[in-house]
């Protein structure tokens, strides 16, 4: 099994690598960097080219380890034994599986995707060190060990809202995936708009970089914010020169809607707007 | 096994264990890269660097360790320049030339010859610059083609290349506490969280109503608070004066303070703390609290929390009399350690480097009255500044 990117994504080297030392050496990969810039992609698109199945787990602030593995529904079974229901006698009626349990299940090696890791409880990762390593976890409800038939690729994202404790770093690969750099944004935009035309994109992409420039920005726009932006300059059907036009009282981008989230970052701009204004004057 | 390599990364204090040097070394066993430098890089770098702090850190090691590489790829090297100088013998020499090769053993002996002296003298000159062919000790110069061809093909080949990926050291600004955003503060100020449940039961707690109602025999439901976290900080801002160079920073960390705690007050003052602080600093003379209202007001459990640069003359915070914009009754020193006599943590956050400090009489003043609770206002101070306040209490 190699991962060699797949005709929607573009991997850079070394991504590509710490995706297959991770596929081979049958570690998690843990993958980090700044919003937008296609972590959790990355597991659908490894999906896609390995010709596996993605089983994705997305992790919330309430979300417990115990709950990948596996749940016992007590109210129900409560309920079924008040009710006089013959399911109630087995136990494994109530146990409900989790992602990992499923993940374990499969016959062919699937890509398991714990999606936004940071955002659990600090213990989180903690807790499932030794299920991660070994691949298999006890039932106690049931008496029985859990064995990965194979092992599920693990990938794992984060956004870094947490500190991730060092014993579980240590057992990952880590990725962090860096800004691209235009020759990489170039081919990431070819990627999505194979039709576009050249001038557009070299005209869209200075735009995009002075923005990124700017000091003070809250929140820099990313790739997705830049397909997004590129979508919309296709519908609105905004030309090459309309975009090039340097007049500095139109600091604003047409459509900046797509580029800046932040109400802060549109009043920057429209200060600076501003002053570029007055100075002309 | 570039044992080196990693004894040296330990040193440069990136936090690199044995078990990710077996895993590397696993890794190399099973093949997963061809023999490329690069993708050795990228792959040590996945195995061994686990956060982007460390990123750059590895970078300055991995090409102080490997600086000599290079050399590895003398077989392309010397491909160039043979294609090259076949050509350029064919153009300038002429047939009795040619014939004197093939007398001194053809064109690929001399071409050995030459991979051989590339060979020494790379090694001679390991790292250095010095080309092959100068110092007149070619063999190549009489046959009549200039020695210069082979300092092209060797630049073309190794020196003229982009710059290796590991010195481009792309990932400097993610290291350590150089640049603090909002995001990196608020990530720091997470630290100081502490959940507990208080105040009125209004969630199910499942666990134990099952518990119990196995006990009793009948439905008995649980209820608890929910999950909040209890900090309460109480922060004050140095506002004006030398603390206009720090603005930027400062909002930043108010902003993220803002988001963060959900019990959060603030206050200014100016230099050192005295009898009045304020909350708006445009009408700070108009509307001003007394400070001791303050430390009345709010609990002791309070984190306490200083914003300032400390940096004025220390006849300020001794002497009473010795503030610049009023005559206060009793010296600063004293608000400053009746605050630490009410709230068991407070700690001083800094904006200035803390190599700085030394030069500066107050800021050392101010550190010993916080008993060296005082922190630079990096990530890395932010968070052992955060781990001060949650130690105590």
């Amino acid at each position: 099994m190699k991962f060699e990117g797949t005709k929607d994504y573009v991997a850079t080297d070394d991504l590509r690598i710490a995706v297959n030392a991770a596929i081979t050496l049958e570690r998690p990969l843990l993958i980090k960097g700044e919003p937008g810039t296609g972590k959790t992609v990355l597991a659908e698109e490894m999906s896609k080219a390995l010709d596996a199945e993605l089983i994705t787990w997305h992790i919330k602030s309430t979300t417990k380890a115990q709950q990948g593995l596996y749940e016992y529904d007590a109210v129900s079974r409560l309920r079924d034994s008040q009710l006089g229901d013959e399911r109630v006698n087995n136990i494994s009626n109530y146990i409900e599986r989790g992602k990992l349990w499923e993940s374990f299940e499969r016959e062919k090696r699937p890509v398991l995707l714990i999606d936004e890791i940071d955002k659990a409880d600090i213990e989180f990762p903690n807790d499932l060190l030794l299920e991660l390593d070994r691949m298999e976890f006890f039932v106690y409800e049931t008496g029985e060990t859990i064995k990965a038939a194979q092992r599920p690729i693990v990938v794992i994202t984060s956004n870094n809202e947490k500190e991730l404790p060092d014993a579980f770093l240590r057992r990952c690969f880590f990725h962090y995936i860096n800004f691209p750099d235009e020759e990489t944004m170039k081919q990431i935009i070819a990627v999505h708009f194979p039709d576009l035309k050249g001038r557009l994109i070299q005209e869209a992409l200075n735009v995009f970089y002075e923005i990124r420039d700017v000091p003070g920005l809250k929140k820099k726009p990313s790739t997705s914010e830049l397909l997004d932006w590129l979508k919309l300059l296709l519908v609105e059907d905004i030309s090459p020169e309309n975009l090039k036009e340097r007049d500095p009282s139109k600091l604003i981008p047409p459509l900046h809607g797509a580029l800046l989230k932040n109400e802060q970052d549109v009043h920057l701009f429209e200060r600076l707007a501003f002053l570029a204004r007055r100075e002309r004057n | 096994m570039f044992v080196n390599f990693f004894h040296e990364l330990k040193s440069a204090n990136v936090p690199v264990s044995l078990r990710e040097y077996l895993t590397l070394l696993e890794a190399m066993d099973r093949k997963v890269i061809e023999d490329k430098v690069e993708d050795f890089y990228y792959l040590s770098r996945s195995a061994l660097v686990k956060d982007e702090r460390n990123l750059d850190k590895f970078d300055r090691v991995f090409s102080h360790v490997f600086k000599g590489l290079d050399s590895l790829e003398e077989g392309d090297i010397a491909q160039i320049p043979e294609e090259w100088l076949k050509s350029l013998t064919e153009k300038f020499l002429t047939d009795e030339e040619k014939a004197q090769i093939e007398a001194l053993g053809g064109w690929e002996k001399i071409m050995e010859e030459l991979q051989k002296r590339l060979d020494e003298q790379e090694k001679r000159h390991e790292g250095g610059n010095k080309w092959i062919g100068t110092g007149g000790t070619s063999p190549f110069g009489a046959d009549g083609y200039n020695p210069e061809g082979v300092r092209i093909g060797q630049k073309e080949g190794r020196h003229g290349k982009a710059v290796k990926v590991w010195d481009k050291r792309e990932y400097k600004n993610l290291d350590d506490g150089v640049e603090l955003g909002t995001r990196n503060i608020k990530m720091a100020l997470r630290r100081l969280r502490r959940f507990a449940r208080h105040g009125q039961p209004t969630e199910l707690d499942l666990d134990d109503t099952i518990k119990s109602t196995a006990h009793q025999g009948y439905l008995d439901i649980k209820m608890v608070p929910e999950r909040k976290n209890k900090i309460n900080v109480l922060i004050f801002f140095d506002i004006g004066g030398s603390m206009d160079s720090h603005i930027k920073l400062c909002e930043e960390l108010f902003s993220a303070a803002r988001t963060e705690f959900k019990n959060m007050e603030y206050f200014y003052f100016h230099n050192c703390l005295y009898e009045y602080v304020w909350k708006d600093n445009k009408r700070r003379h108009q509307e001003r609290m007394e400070t001791w209202d303050v430390l009345h007001k709010y609990p002791s459990d309070y984190k306490v929390i200083f914003v300032g640069d400390a940096t004025m003359s220390p006849y300020e915070i001794t002497y009473a009399g010795g503030s610049v914009e009023h005559w206060n009754e009793e010296p600063g020193a004293i608000w400053l350690e009746r605050i630490q006599q009410i709230y068991e943590s407070a700690i001083w956050l800094n904006p200035v480097a803390e190599r700085h400090w030394e030069y500066t009489p107050s800021i050392q003043v101010i550190e010993q009255v916080f008993q060296d609770r005082m922190f630079p206002l990096t990530l890395e101070g932010l968070d052992n500044a955060m781990k001060e306040l949650s130690r105590a209490s």
